[in-house]
């Protein structure tokens, strides 16, 4: 809150702007809401990265290959949330996982919790919403990773696999590679930095346009079409959610301010998922090694959990 | 000196390349680059987080993008 005093004084006493009207509440918003957001997106990936330098999927791999089904489902999807994952390895992953003998159910498990745990978008929930939203974000991303594994496992789609996997013989070892502390301190500086250059620009625009929508928008136009009184709502949260894959930094401020003007949180929790969880880059990946089929039924069981916990969520709260 | 790079084409993976090609200058030895873009060959080498580096037919890394010292350090060693 001192945060938010500091802006204040910014804005109302040194630049003069009076205090109350539109433009310089927009302005306010802006400045307070970028240097927030930026602020906790630096110290959170630099944090999540560290963490996650001590695990590794072949590690991942190793332990996964010695359990069985539904125990599997449940520990892949919590994997999901620690390793590190691009969508840009989402193949071999997924080759990697079947070549140790993992189900397919399992293996889907992880697929769908890693990229719905990305560091991004806990990031910018955990900046903008606090630790209860990002925490239910989190437990109902990890039901849906867990029932959409089960239920892909159970019908028998390894033959819609393209590429032939060839088991490991015997059992499986990851090699362990010792790092320093100080590595993993600058590796994890430089992944941030990295990551900082390429999202700061959509931070900006995100939360442009929402201290506009924040200022001008009136709150009866978002409810009607984002609130209660929209019974579809949740469904058409989830489809414009598809395409605004990898843009977490950019929707979240707006998200933020369309809940604060009436958007249900649940409609706000499937727009989120949908984001992160969905994307058709990566489908396109996995168009090389997955049948039409099976990628339909991935996506399809992935949005059917998303819409569902979000009407859920708007029934019980 | 074999050096192979596995990757199935993004964007990390060809800067790996770059970042090896100037190590391997640096370094004077005498290597002979590749990269590895068949989804087969790299499963092969048990790699599941791409770019990965391979010198002489080891996983010497994974899932990540070296610096030109790093390389030069990694080539040293084997």
């Amino acid at each position: 809150m001192m945060w938010q005093e500091s802006v204040n004084v910014l804005v109302y006493k040194w630049l003069e702007l009076p205090q109350g009207d539109k433009l310089s509440d927009a302005l306010n918003f802006f400045i307070y809401d970028t240097v927030k957001i930026l602020f906790l997106l630096i110290v959170i990936i630099f944090i999540v990265t560290l963490l996650r330098s001590y695990f590794s999927t072949e590690k991942v791999r190793e332990y996964l290959s010695k359990k069985h089904e539904y125990t599997g489902n449940v520990l892949a999807a919590l994997f999901g949330i620690i390793t590190p994952f691009c969508s840009c390895s989402a193949i071999p992953l997924f080759l990697g996982f079947l070549q140790a003998r993992i189900p397919i159910g399992v293996t889907f498990s992880f697929l769908i919790s890693a990229p719905l745990n990305n560091e991004i978008a806990i990031a910018m929930l955990f900046g903008i919403f606090g630790w209860k939203v990002t925490a239910l974000y989190i437990g109902f991303g990890l039901l849906v990773a867990i029932i959409g594994g089960i239920i892909i496992g159970r019908l028998g789609l390894e033959k819609d696999v393209l590429i032939e996997v060839k088991p490991i013989e015997g059992e499986i070892h990851a090699q362990d590679r010792k790092i320093v502390f100080k590595t993993r301190l600058i590796d994890a500086k430089e992944y941030t930095l990295d990551i900082l250059r390429k999202i700061w620009l959509y931070v900006l625009v995100g939360v442009g346009v929402g201290a506009f929508i924040h200022g001008y928008v009136p709150t009866e136009f978002i409810t009607s079409i984002a609130g209660a009184d929209n019974p579809f709502a949740v469904p058409l949260a989830t489809l414009l959610g598809v395409p605004m894959y990898s843009n977490a930094a950019g929707v979240m401020p707006l998200i933020e301010v369309l809940t604060s003007k009436g958007m249900l949180l649940g409609t706000a929790l499937s727009f989120m998922m949908a984001i992160t969880a969905l994307s058709l880059p990566e489908a396109m990946i996995l168009k090389r090694v997955m049948s039409l089929k099976l990628i339909a039924i991935f996506f399809g069981t992935v949005t059917l959990g998303i819409v569902g916990v979000g009407y859920l969520f708007n029934a019980i709260l | 000196m074999k050096i192979e790079i596995l990757g199935t084409g993004c964007s990390k993976c060809k800067a790996l390349e770059e970042a090896t090609k100037q190590a391997v200058a640096q370094s004077g030895m005498f290597a002979q680059i590749e990269k590895v873009e068949e989804i087969q060959k790299i499963m092969e080498y048990g790699v599941m987080s791409t770019p990965g580096l391979v010198i002489d037919g080891k996983v010497v890394s994974t899932g990540k993008l070296l610096s030109v010292p790093e390389i030069v350090d990694l080539i040293k060693a084997s």
